[in-house]
């Protein structure tokens, strides 16, 4: 097996060394009736090429080649090829939790990096060194606001991603933790008198999206305002990272709970991506997850170390602020160099470009079929009422033009009828626009003749 | 021993680099927009009050500069690429190249997860084909890829326990926890509800299976068992342990972080075990990344398979392959999407790089580089369980305690010597442990040199102890204050203000 590094002699010498006769004594310890004496039922070892040569042919299976207008959570931006130029370096990919500081600067260091960007973006003043992606990192958000408030419930929008309601309700059922929804208005944003009756004094918090599922830019000043008149914590989720380079951050929440995909991370059928949790100073001693922070060696010198590891499982066991062990170092690595590469203005123009493209994307579609939630702004994200079914507009485009359409929203807003998101990003071509038009218009009127 | 006479590193010059953010100079850049081929908007009029005053402060640098940063940095950490790195319980093994290279094969990276199912075949294929080899490997009936690490597995795993208890009328209140159990084992069960009650190890380091017999009732959900645990002992009466559970009507969960120990030798489904997690990043080589990407398969009996997270991929008569969603008894999502897929794909290229005999010689070479070191370490450091042990083994620093050298203090003077420490002072049930886990990745001439170092470092703490308390000497910076940095602390850097 070419990833051992022993020959058959050097095996035998070592099984001396220990003092057995064969390698079967040290399994002894396992009962006879449980050791497997046959092989395993997995294919025979492959060559690399072999390997190589199965995925190629499992990525033909895939969409090839197509263009993306389809967002709902995970975003299609493009990736400077420093990132994986970088990253492929194993002193960062094949590097454990930096546990011992002396040899694991560059890692700490470069956490220590992502921190402070992150508070820059999202405008609060500590952020953690990531969590597992966006979904949880919103579940472990709402768990936090519950220990800081000490109250019980929680109010999520329904406008916040369907995926990201259903894993918060998978972690609050068993903690006695009640979860409500409050709906949105005609502009697609929270309807804030529905939220202000909705929240009690058992409230810890109100969870929204911005831009919300379906691209509506929310106003978290306003909501703010009717969350901490009553006592509750407002806490903003962020899907579309790369809306931060022009839409205002939120900075009237408590915590933001981000997901960083948008940030140099590939697509990847769904992860790995990167969440991260960003929150006021105050709230500190209750956030998940590792942090990082700066010291000095005995020298005097400064450096970076895992620190406030008291939250945390290891030592807290039963009573850590969450069981989290991991966080996603090398994740938050590429969304650090991809905030390199870009800087304090590119961010902005690159966030500038995908405003356009979703507003050309928007008149172009919207010339053929009815665009929703107008009355409030959009990022890169609209959505798109057609007469005919959503699914079946998918897949058409998907055979004919090589494009993949929006994301139907039947399953999980019914009430919307035939409609669907789309999205446009800096990659999003104006003849992938127009060819998707023209399908959207060519049923619209054959529909209208039928 | 003099630092100039350690065999397996020399020190050399290393560059020194600052904040990236200290850089930073007004209008660099290391980034060129394509030409827009739409109209150019007014974002002040398409936003409104919505729109950003003022850019986030980030650095202004050039592309050589992050090329250089990010080199430099990354020069000052240890890496598997380096050496041994004997992280006990972590399974630092070798990583790999193809599998780096087919999960970043442009339709598979590049893969939206809401595709349409028609134009994701090959994604599926992917996991539903690991899916079916890691079933196959531990002898369970079902899996779902959707947990994105160890820990969330661990979560996953207990919501099923719990879920399917329920099921049955009654979720019960407690989990047992044995005292030498990772910390995230407790912090879970409190996650889903559940009362944590301690269970004693015995004298040989096991289960007692006494006062498990005395502890097990009908308030029990379950036990959540390491297995080898984390002495690295296989728990020999683990049918026994099994039957006391299932007896009174709880469960067994087995923590799969020492599955390395294991697989293709003998198969927890086979051993009475209902529902376990694997760690893909420490058994089936996906890299650690500096703490993260993992990824956290939980495989489970067929009694729990209604249960399981949705959606599950299934194949239908012809070949086709979809989500299934329609899963009324499921506990729900545990994360959006399908998991940490990038995670899958290098999973099941090293499960086909091996084949069944490559992961039966896999696991044998684990298991002979640990006892190899148990046994040319052992006397020199103090063994507290005589018990065999698999593929870790658990040493104290009790000898070395005499001249007070800690445990702490000898992983430090080990970084002299050229190695990644052991796991300190864990677990638990040993005091001042040194927990040791080489991996089958490591060639004879590594181990030895490991031996070499481990035998030095016991001499020196007679002759020299203050070369070892004062060691790391050969490292860019030692012996951080960590007490100062939790007392203040400092998460961000910040433009200084003039």
């Amino acid at each position: 097996m070419r990833y051992l590094p022993k020959s058959p002699a050097e095996r035998q010498q070592m099984l001396k060394t220990i003092g057995v006769k064969s390698i079967d004594e040290l399994f002894a310890p396992i009962p006879a009736e449980f050791r497997l004496t046959r092989d395993l039922a997995i294919p025979p070892q492959m060559a690399e090429s072999e390997i190589v040569e199965w995925f190629r042919a499992r990525a033909d299976e895939n969409a090839t080649g197509f263009d993306i207008m389809l967002g709902a959570g995970a975003y299609n931006h493009y990736r400077p090829l420093v990132i994986d130029s970088l990253i492929s370096r194993g002193e960062w990919f094949t590097a454990y939790t930096p546990y011992q500081p002396e040899i694991a600067q560059g890692t700490l260091q470069a956490i220590f990096e992502f921190q402070t960007m992150i508070c820059e973006l999202t405008g609060m003043e500590v952020a953690n060194a990531s969590m597992y992606d966006g979904s949880t990192g919103a579940a472990e958000a709402v768990m936090m606001a519950i220990r800081v408030t000490g109250r019980s419930e929680a109010i999520l929008a329904r406008s916040v991603h369907p995926e990201y309601r259903e894993v918060i309700a998978t972690y609050a059922k068993y903690q006695g933790l009640p979860l409500t929804e409050v709906a949105f208005t005609e502009t697609g944003r929270v309807d804030l008198d529905a939220l202000d009756k909705a929240i009690t004094p058992q409230t810890a918090c109100v969870l929204i999206q911005s831009p919300n599922f379906f691209g509506t830019i929310e106003d978290v000043a306003a909501i703010a305002d009717v969350v901490h008149a009553k006592g509750a914590l407002l806490v903003v989720s962020i899907a579309e990272a790369l809306s931060l380079g022009i839409v205002r951050p939120p900075a009237e929440a408590d915590i933001v709970s981000l997901e960083a995909q948008s940030f140099g991370v590939p697509l990847s059928y769904g992860g790995p991506y990167a969440g991260v949790i960003a929150t006021r100073e105050k709230f500190i001693r209750q956030i998940p997850g590792r942090l990082v922070g700066q010291t000095t060696d005995r020298n005097g010198k400064r450096g970076f170390v895992l620190t406030l590891s008291t939250r945390e499982q290891h030592i807290r066991r039963e009573k850590a602020t969450s069981n989290i062990c991991t966080n996603q170092a090398l994740i938050a690595l590429m969304v650090n160099i991809y905030m390199d590469v870009y800087g304090r203005n590119g961010i902005k123009e690159l966030a500038e470009q995908n405003l356009a493209k979703a507003a050309y994307a928007r008149k172009t579609l919207g010339a053929k079929a009815k665009v929703l939630f107008d009355g409030a702004p959009r990022f890169n994200e609209f959505v798109l009422q057609t007469t005919e079914d959503a699914y079946e507009i998918s897949h058409r485009l998907a055979a004919r033009n090589k494009i993949i359409g929006g994301f139907p929203l039947r399953k999980f807003y019914p009430e919307l009828g035939n409609a669907a998101v789309w999205c446009a990003t800096e990659l999003t071509s104006k003849t992938a626009v127009d060819a998707a038009a023209k399908e959207v218009a060519a049923i619209s009127v054959s529909e209208v003749k039928a | 021993m003099s630092n100039a006479d350690i065999k397996k590193v020399t020190t050399h010059i290393s560059q020194n680099e600052g904040l990236i953010f200290e850089h930073s100079s007004p209008g660099k850049k290391a980034y060129r927009l394509r030409q827009l081929d739409v109209p150019a908007i007014d974002a002040a009029a398409e936003l409104g009050s919505a729109l950003r005053a003022e850019p986030a402060d980030l650095p202004e640098v050039s592309e050589i500069e992050i090329i250089r940063h990010f080199t430099r940095l990354s020069t000052w950490n240890y890496a598997v690429d380096h050496g041994m790195y004997p992280l006990g319980s972590c399974t630092m093994k070798y990583n790999p190249r193809v599998n780096e290279v087919v999960a970043r094969l442009d339709s598979i990276a590049g893969a939206h997860p809401y595709q349409p199912e028609q134009a994701s075949q090959g994604a599926l294929r992917i996991m539903k084909t690991l899916a079916d080899q890691l079933i196959e490997i531990t002898g369970m009936d079902a899996i779902t890829l959707q947990p994105a690490a160890g820990a969330h597995g661990e979560l996953t795993g207990i919501l099923l326990m719990r879920a399917y208890l329920e099921s049955r009328g009654n979720p019960r209140k407690k989990v047992l926890i044995p005292d030498s159990a990772h910390g995230t084992n407790p912090a879970t069960a409190a996650m889903v509800g559940y009362e944590v009650e301690n269970l004693r190890s015995n004298e040989r380091g096991m289960v007692d299976l006494a006062a498990l017999e005395a502890q097990m009732n009908e308030d029990v959900a379950g036990l959540m068992l390491t297995n080898p645990n984390t002495l690295g002992i296989f728990e020999q009466q683990i049918a026994q342990i099994a039957e006391i559970l299932h007896r009174k009507g709880g469960l067994l969960y087995m923590d799969g972080a020492n599955m390395n120990a294991l697989v293709a030798k003998a198969r927890p489904g086979d051993f009475g075990v209902d529902v376990m997690h694997l760690n893909l990043h420490k058994t089936f080589s996906t890299p650690h990344g500096g703490g993260g990407p993992g990824s956290g398969p939980v495989a489970c009996k067929a009694y729990l398979e209604p249960f399981l997270p949705k959606p599950i991929v299934v194949e239908a008569a012809d070949g086709r392959l979809s989500l299934d969603y329609n899963r009324p008894q499921s506990i729900g999502r545990v994360r959006a999407f399908f998991g940490n897929f990038g995670m899958h794909v290098r999973a099941l290229a090293y499960i086909m790089a091996n084949g069944p005999d490559g992961l039966r010689q896999t696991t044998e070479d684990a298991v002979l580089n640990a006892n190899y070191l148990r046994k040319q370490l052992e006397g020199t450091f103090e063994l507290p369980y005589a018990t065999p042990t698999m593929h870790e083994v658990v040493f104290s620093d009790k000898l070395q305690n005499k001249q007070g050298i800690k445990t702490g203090d000898i992983a430090k003077r080990l970084i002299d010597y050229g190695f990644h420490p052991y796991t300190v002072s864990f677990p638990m049930v040993v005091h001042g442990a040194l927990m040791i886990e080489p991996t089958e990745s490591e060639p004879l001439e590594e181990l030895d040199l490991f031996v070499d170092a481990m035998k030095s470092i016991a001499q020196e703490a007679i002759d020299t102890p203050e070369l070892i308390k004062n060691a790391p000497s050969s490292t860019r910076l030692s012996r951080l204050d960590e007490t100062a940095a939790a007392r203040k602390p400092i998460l961000r850097w910040k433009r200084e203000t003039k």
